[in-house]
């Protein structure tokens, strides 16, 4: 009988959480978003996201069986929360081939190239994304115009877009703001974008389910959205015929989505809530200096890369408060 | 708002189920060995050899230096040899094995269960007396009592904090002796403050046993300067920092004891024990001993000898439940798991709990997500995830520098992590390599 006994060291009880569990509370999170971009572009939302998750898993599992040689983790969920987060971030009418190459970018150089799941220090979806931002220019930025927008057209520019193109010409925004959606639209999302990051209600709802079941923390969407919020009222208190208000900068250009669904990224941020906070204003004031001063109309997407590479020095730097305090 | 400590902690699921059964006397046992090393410091030295008859409560081995305690006979028989008996974990330690012959206890014991209040005695008197009864750290900690009532030279106790927090799930002993025993504790509770010329006392109980707080409460009014504190459940609040921290908002500075913040504690068993040694002459020979676990027939809470094999233990609860995958002596945090059932009880068990094979086994590890978890859980401010890499990767002054010494190893960061990663295995490694290297230093 005694060798039938487990003997090992405490504690002998263990939480019924799990990395699985987690990962698939941020795939329900993100199904609100999902739900809506099939409403507003149709069955192709719903073609690129199934794509872009079957590449990614796909990929993860090639790369892991027959180039690592080690067991395939693609159970664990996060090759698929990979594969939707990237078709998130990509207009709804992308070809099939860009999908296919943006997955084998995430997986392959934004994930395993560092070792796989945690140990990545870019956002792998991300890396997906910008590399075929660059790489396709003319594809990642022509979006497919919302059903019932009114509009014949095909593609449809973003509200970023043609603020930034009002700007160039230098018109007032007085002037432009005639052609922008309204706050309403911006925030149910019936306008152009990427694929997952038109409604910020549909995001802002995920997030709430992430922060009620643990996934994240305030910290760094707080962080984030505030500190865009801040630099943005300060321009457009300055000249709010050249800066638009603040507001806008936050229902639009996937503030939402990189807030809360890309920033907080739990490998590729910061571990401790005062870290989060610290990353999370880097990456609003760099989202804010790219969209006020740059030629990206968006920019949180470069925002987040950045503010990840200096995750492992924010780790360094901001400790937990130690009991008993500091020797 | 109800009292806590502030940082960390984890709430596991309580499953205290034998809370509502009364203590028990468990039937004597037919062989007992006992352990000369049953606390921390110096083992005990017999005085007694083969052939020699014992009483209950007579000596047979005597305190080893100033950190180690007296250990009493728990049965009356015949001594039938001093011999190696493997300890929980398999390797021989030195006991004392008695064959029962009746149950011929000490005349000098007062067996009535009258409650005796007055005390004539001074304080260092009740200290020599607590030293002479072999009184230890009831909680599982097993450290003599004697000692923490004598403050290092310069250093003066404020409060004395009675532990009846038992924040370890299942376990119910503590709960059980607070609602059977509560005057024996509270006047326990007057001689150690005496001991210590303190005050006040502070006696803090977790809400999850309102019977416990509402009792002690009440009778806590008719002695002076002891208060009862109700605390919010939350483990590890029964660990000596947490609990002062969250009792008295004092924080203990890391690497130093209790008493640098003018505190002493002491678990309600002990008092207990404190109670009958100066009361009822009664050496500490016995104590309570929760036998729990989910397929237990019959979970319950029994008076046992100390020297009584946890397999009698299992017998006398309904047997060890078919489907039991490690049997643990103390609480499924930080309670040790049995290598084999004829280990005896000693001071320091406060439970024997048996979990089921499906529980027991370990899930697989998976790659650290970073989810930080281990760091919000850890009562010590500790960063989990890095002390377990630094660990690994044999980075002692990095584990130094990072605090590895600090950790209570309350294993709420193994419980909580999601990648089911041994996170505490390798944190006890780490601190043992780097309290070796202290000690080279220091020589
Ligand atoms: S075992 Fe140590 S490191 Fe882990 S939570 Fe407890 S104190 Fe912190
Ligand atoms: S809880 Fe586990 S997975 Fe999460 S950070 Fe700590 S070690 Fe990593």
């Amino acid at each position: 009988m005694s060798n039938l006994i487990t003997v090992s060291p405490s504690p002998h009880v263990h939480t019924d959480e799990s990395v699985q569990k987690i990962m698939y509370r941020v795939v329900v999170a993100m199904i609100p978003a999902l739900v809506w971009s099939v409403v507003v572009f149709g069955f192709d939302a719903l073609r690129v996201t199934m794509i872009a998750i079957a590449a990614s898993v796909g990929f993860e599992y090639l790369v892991q069986r027959y180039i690592m040689k080690v067991k395939p983790s693609v159970t664990d969920g996060s090759a698929l929360i990979t594969g939707m987060l990237l078709a998130f971030n990509v207009p709804a009418n992308l070809p099939w081939w860009i999908i296919i190459i943006g997955a084998f970018v995430s997986i392959g150089i934004g994930k395993l190239s560092f070792g796989g799941l945690g140990t990545n220090i870019f956002n792998p979806a991300l890396v997906g994304r910008v590399f075929l931002l660059i790489s396709f220019p003319v594809q990642m930025t022509s979006y497919p115009a919302p059903a019932g927008s009114g509009v014949d057209a095909v593609t449809a520019p973003t509200p970023l877009g043609l603020l930034k193109e009002g700007l160039m010409n230098g018109q007032p925004i007085s002037e432009i703001a005639g052609n922008l959606p309204a706050a309403t639209d911006l925030l149910m999302g019936t306008t152009g974008g990427s694929l997952g990051e038109i409604s910020a209600l549909m995001l802002i709802i995920g997030g709430i389910y992430m922060l009620i079941r643990k996934v994240i923390t305030w910290h760094t969407p707080v962080a984030v959205l505030g500190s865009m919020f801040v630099v943005a009222a300060i321009f457009w208190m300055i000249d709010p015929e050249a800066y638009i208000g603040p507001a806008y900068h936050l229902l639009t250009g996937g503030a939402m989505l990189g807030a809360i669904f890309m920033a907080t990224d739990m490998v590729s941020s910061p571990m401790t809530g005062k870290g989060q906070l610290i990353y999370g204003v880097g990456i609003g004031a760099i989202t804010m200096s790219i969209r006020l001063f740059g030629a990206y109309p968006e920019g949180i997407s470069f925002a987040i890369l950045i503010m990840n590479a200096f995750t492992p020095l924010i780790n360094n730097a901001v400790k937990p408060k130690r009991f008993g305090g500091m020797k | 708002m109800l009292k806590t400590f502030k940082l960390g902690g984890i709430h596991p699921p309580e499953n205290k189920f034998s809370a509502g059964q009364a203590i028990q006397i468990a039937e004597l046992p037919k062989v007992v060995s006992i352990p000369v090393a049953q606390h921390i410091g110096t083992p005990s030295v017999p005085v007694v050899a083969k052939g020699d008859k014992v009483k209950v409560g007579q000596l047979i081995a005597k305190s080893g230096g100033f950190v180690s305690a007296n250990i009493h006979s728990s049965v009356s028989g015949t001594v039938a040899k001093l011999d190696l008996v493997p300890d929980s974990l398999g390797y021989p330690k030195q006991a004392i094995i008695i064959n029962v012959d009746g149950d011929e206890w000490l005349e000098t014991i007062d067996r009535s269960d009258a409650l005796v209040k007055e005390c004539d005695l001074d304080g260092p008197s009740i200290v020599q007396k607590v030293n002479e009864s072999g009184i230890v750290g009831m909680g599982g900690a097993t450290f003599p009592t004697h000692v923490k009532l004598v403050p290092p030279k310069g250093m003066k106790a404020e409060y004395l904090l009675i532990n009846g927090v038992e924040c370890e799930p299942y376990l119910t002993s503590d709960h059980r002796l607070m609602l059977e025993k509560s005057d024996e504790i509270l006047v326990g509770t007057c001689l150690l403050m005496k001991a210590l010329n303190v005050d006040k006392a502070i006696i803090g109980i977790e809400n999850n046993k309102p019977d416990a707080i509402r009792l002690m409460t009440e009778k806590a009014s008719k002695y002076k300067g002891i208060q009862v504190v109700p605390l919010k459940v939350k483990y590890p609040q029964g660990g000596e920092k947490q609990l002062i921290k969250a009792a008295t908002g004092r924080e203990v500075p890391s690497g130093a004891l209790p008493i640098a913040v003018g505190c002493v504690v002491s678990n309600v068993g002990s008092a207990f024990a404190v109670y009958e040694a100066i009361q009822k002459n009664k050496p500490l020979f016995e104590r309570v001993v929760t036998i729990t676990g989910k397929s237990v027939q019959n979970p319950a809470n029994l008076k046992v000898r100390i020297g009584t094999p946890v397999s009698e233990l299992i017998t006398a609860v309904g047997g060890l439940p078919e489907d039991t995958g490690k049997v643990i002596s103390g609480g499924p945090m930080m309670g040790k798991a049995l290598a084999n059932m004829e280990v005896p009880v000693t001071k320091g068990t406060s439970g024997i709990l048996m979990i089921p094979a499906k529980e027991a086994r370990r899930n697989e590890v998976q790659p650290c997500i970073r989810c930080s978890r281990c760091v919000s859980a850890c009562p010590m401010g500790l960063e989990p995830y890095l002390l377990m890499t630094v660990a690994e990767k044999n980075l002692l002054e990095r584990a130094e520098s990072e605090r590895i010494m600090d950790c209570i190893e309350c294993g709420s960061c193994s419980y909580t992590c999601p990648a089911s990663r041994p996170l505490l295995d390798y944190i006890r490694f780490g601190k043992s390599r780097v309290g070796a290297l202290i000690r080279a230093r220091k020589n």
